[in-house]
């Protein structure tokens, strides 16, 4: 094709395309209720449903808020208090983060950020999602036999004495979203390693791919752990064994190894693929090139590797030896180092640029105030003097709430306000986006940050009934769950309305660089009618591209 | 754009003119033993996982195994050689198949298939003849677990093989360029195999020393 010839987004929409036999020109609505391979499907049934699983999640912690707004047991009964617990901590790690940041954007944007037409495994791809339904739908029956009581730890002897039929439930859903997460992480290696477009070299990769190998790296190599603790754990509940017997030989401590070998690199598996949608979202609206693309890059890698030398730092009140308190302090330390490099790098990105403070912008910097919060509490924890004294109570759960929701719902939400026009063919509207991002960074601070100070007063974690003297910040604490709760109002018609009534969106309505946005909103069904080739690099903002872009 | 959907005389234009029809899915080099081999390296720590707690509670416990739970040393041994052997078959059966040669395919996989049969009935046999159960105690535990596991993965490994048999009755399924499942079938079988070998190490020789 020569110059003359090329022709506009519009036109490539309007020439007759000729998809291969077995493909639609479009995808109708119902296609998304059934086993398809197209990674764009995949990728919005992956947001959709682990979206609900936020909501029915969000909704377990408002009922346990209300629970704690006085010292008595007077909202939930002690038994569905502790179901709640389990399960809220449940479904938004495994049904709603990883899912939403792994399965959803992951899957969704890797094959057009890489040039490719799909995943290299379409077809595991789908299977991956679908055992997520089994896995939801597991979760939810277990309700029915009085729900895990256990803690999301569901830690010895007291997963295997309580609630033994939902337990063992909790157990198969933990394995069959392990499995996902296995099934999905081989396919991301696979299709970042062996199928980016030839032009596009591992350092003109956008960043986000970067972060999704080394979360894939990470899932892989952690999650059978926990899949053989679980299997041990079900075997002692259903099968007489006795690994976590102690009178029997066994040992409580075995399964802590096991749960958090895995479970502390699924913080990282939660935040990695933020911090990839934050390396995207930060230059585009700061219309600046990253700074550091290598330091990020890297930093990815240092985090997967460092990130799995440090679980004990979740067991040193577990009878755990000096020298191991010793050693894990100062891995959990060194792991933080290279969040700080991003941290430092986003900074420096938006210092001097010409930034839009539009909603995903706002979730990015939002983001970045509270995870250097969360971040911060955190090197506390990691360090054992320190832990001794607030293990196991709320400053715990302050803390993982501001590295959670401060970090990877803020980002989650940044994704999405970003990338819904690529998805959905529609702008999202701006002003309710704001009032979305104003409410819930006022909710979040409101609920999380009076946690650390009833942490250091004492307050334990985990329990319905506590001292009357904590109450004030408590209510404070519950107040802040509802408005919360509401932020939500704004973004649900926000995303609803704005899915078949928004303003029609632009191919590349953010002027932004990397290849998901050379194709059409919402992008074709084989993405591309001829793959693109590279010009520039993925962050060349302010720089003359070498040769004018044949759709902007 | 980072990209543009153009080609001009500066860029190199294969690229376009070798992608700009490959409309459909699966138009890129098979990946699937790739994916197979990651897949495998995953699974592989699941059993590291089980090693790792037998060896754990072996060093903690004061006699490992316990008296009443000695185990067999002979019958897990020629299972061994012939788990072994069989993975030196089914690669026979891989040769055979790169040179075209079906009815060589399916002999060696058929004999890879009975000596995988023969393992899984030896380590019932062991079964039943040990005169312990799963739930006697913590080694016993760790050996119906662990050995348990291992022979599902046998299992799976046997089924593959019949599904490469099966499929090799159609004319031309397999040949000399397309042999993928073939070779996904046999990787697997060695995973199989290597997994064994470590695992006969670590329970039963460690445990007869």
């Amino acid at each position: 094709m020569t110059q003359a010839e090329l022709p506009t987004s519009a036109e490539v929409m309007a020439i007759p395309t000729t998809p291969p036999p077995h493909h639609p020109e479009k995808w109708k609505w119902y296609d998304y209720f059934t086993f398809n391979i197209d990674h764009k499907v995949i990728g919005i049934q992956y947001l959709v449903t682990s979206f609900i699983f936020y909501l029915i999640g969000g909704l377990m912690a408002l009922a346990m808020r209300a629970e704690l707004a006085t010292p008595a047991s007077d909202f939930l009964s002690p038994d569905l208090y502790n179901a709640f617990l389990t399960n809220h901590g449940t479904i938004m790690i495994f049904l709603w983060i990883v899912p939403a940041s792994i399965g959803g954007f992951g899957n969704f944007l890797v094959p057009l950020m890489i040039g490719a037409r799909d995943m290299a495994f379409p077809k595991l791809n789908a299977l991956a999602f679908w055992v997520t339904v089994p896995a939801g739908m597991l979760i939810m029956g277990s309700f029915f036999f009085g729900g895990a009581q256990s803690g999301w730890t569901s830690y010895p002897p007291l997963s295997v004495v309580t609630a033994n039929t939902a337990q063992s439930m909790w157990i198969l859903a933990i394995v069959l979203a392990g499995t996902s997460s296995i099934l999905g992480s081989l396919n991301f290696i696979v299709t970042i390693w062996k199928m980016r477009v030839p032009s596009m070299a591992w350092d003109q990769m956008p960043l986000f791919c970067w972060a999704m190998m080394a979360t894939s790296i990470l899932a892989l190599v952690s999650t059978p752990v926990l899949a053989a603790g679980l299997t041990l754990l079900l075997f002692d509940i259903n099968f007489g064994t006795s690994f976590f017997d102690p009178a029997k030989g066994g040992d409580v401590v075995m399964y802590q190894h096991l749960f958090w070998f895995y479970s502390h690199p699924a913080v990282y598996l939660m935040i990695l693929p933020i911090f990839g949608i934050m390396s995207e979202v930060i230059p585009v609206h700061s219309r600046k090139p990253i700074f550091g693309y290598k330091a990020i890059a890297y930093s990815s890698l240092a985090i997967c590797l460092v990130g799995l030398f440090v679980w004990v730092h979740h067991m040193f009140t577990s009878g755990t030896p000096p020298w191991m308190r010793i050693f894990f302090t100062i891995s959990t330390l060194i792991v933080a180092v290279p969040t700080g490099v991003k941290i430092f790098s986003w900074v420096a990105t938006m210092w001097g640029g010409k930034i839009r403070y539009n909603s995903a912008m706002l979730f990015a910097v939002g983001l970045l105030a509270m995870f250097v919060f969360g971040g911060l509490s955190g090197v506390t924890l990691g360090t054992a003097a320190f832990d001794l004294h607030v293990h196991d109570t709320y400053y715990v759960v302050g803390h993982f709430h501001y590295v959670l929701f401060g970090g990877s719902v803020f980002g989650l939400y940044a994704g999405l306000y970003h990338w819904y026009p690529k998805m959905t063919g529609r702008m999202l509207n701006e002003p309710l986006g704001k009032v979305h991002f104003i409410l819930t960074f006022i909710g979040t601070n409101l609920t999380f940050l009076p946690m650390h100070q009833l942490g250091l007063q004492g307050m334990p974690r985990r329990v319905a009934m506590y001292d009357p003297q904590f109450q004030a910040l408590n209510q404070l604490c519950t107040f802040g769950s509802i408005v919360l709760g509401i932020s939500l109002l704004p973004f649900l018609a926000n995303a609803i309305w704005s899915w078949s009534r928004g303003p029609q969106a632009a191919d590349n309505p953010w002027d932004a660089k990397t290849l998901e946005w050379t194709t059409a909103s919402p992008p074709i069904i084989e993405n591309w009618e001829v793959l693109p080739v590279l010009t520039e690099g993925p962050y060349a903002y302010g720089e003359e591209p070498a040769e004018a872009s044949a759709n902007t | 754009m980072q990209g543009t959907i153009e080609s001009n005389s500066d860029l190199p234009t294969p690229l376009v003119e070798t992608h700009g029809d490959a409309i459909d899915h699966g138009e890129h080099p098979d990946l699937r033993v790739l994916g197979l081999i990651t897949f495998l390296c995953s699974e592989g720590l699941m059993f590291v996982g089980f090693f790792t707690v037998f060896l754990v509670y072996r060093a903690a416990a004061a006699a490992w195994p316990p008296e009443e739970t000695e185990v067999e040393l002979l019958l897990p041994a020629i299972n061994t050689v012939i788990l072994v052997s069989s993975s030196f078959v089914i690669h026979l059966g891989d040769t055979a198949i790169k040179k075209g040669d079906v009815a060589g395919l399916r002999k060696w996989y058929i004999i890879t298939a009975l000596m995988g049969a023969t393992f899984l009935a030896g380590q019932v046999y062991e079964y039943m003849t040990l005169g312990y159960g799963l739930t006697t105690n913590l080694f016993s535990n760790c050996f119906y677990l662990t050995t348990g596991f291992h022979g599902l993965h046998v299992f799976i490994g046997l089924i593959l093989i019949l599904g490469v048999l099966w499929r090799s009755r159609r004319e031309g399924h397999y040949g000399t360029e397309h042999h993928v499942g073939v070779e996904m079938a046999e990787i697997y079988w060695h995973f199989v195999d290597v997994i064994w070998i470590v695992l006969f190490t670590l329970i039963y020789i460690l445990s007869v020393l």
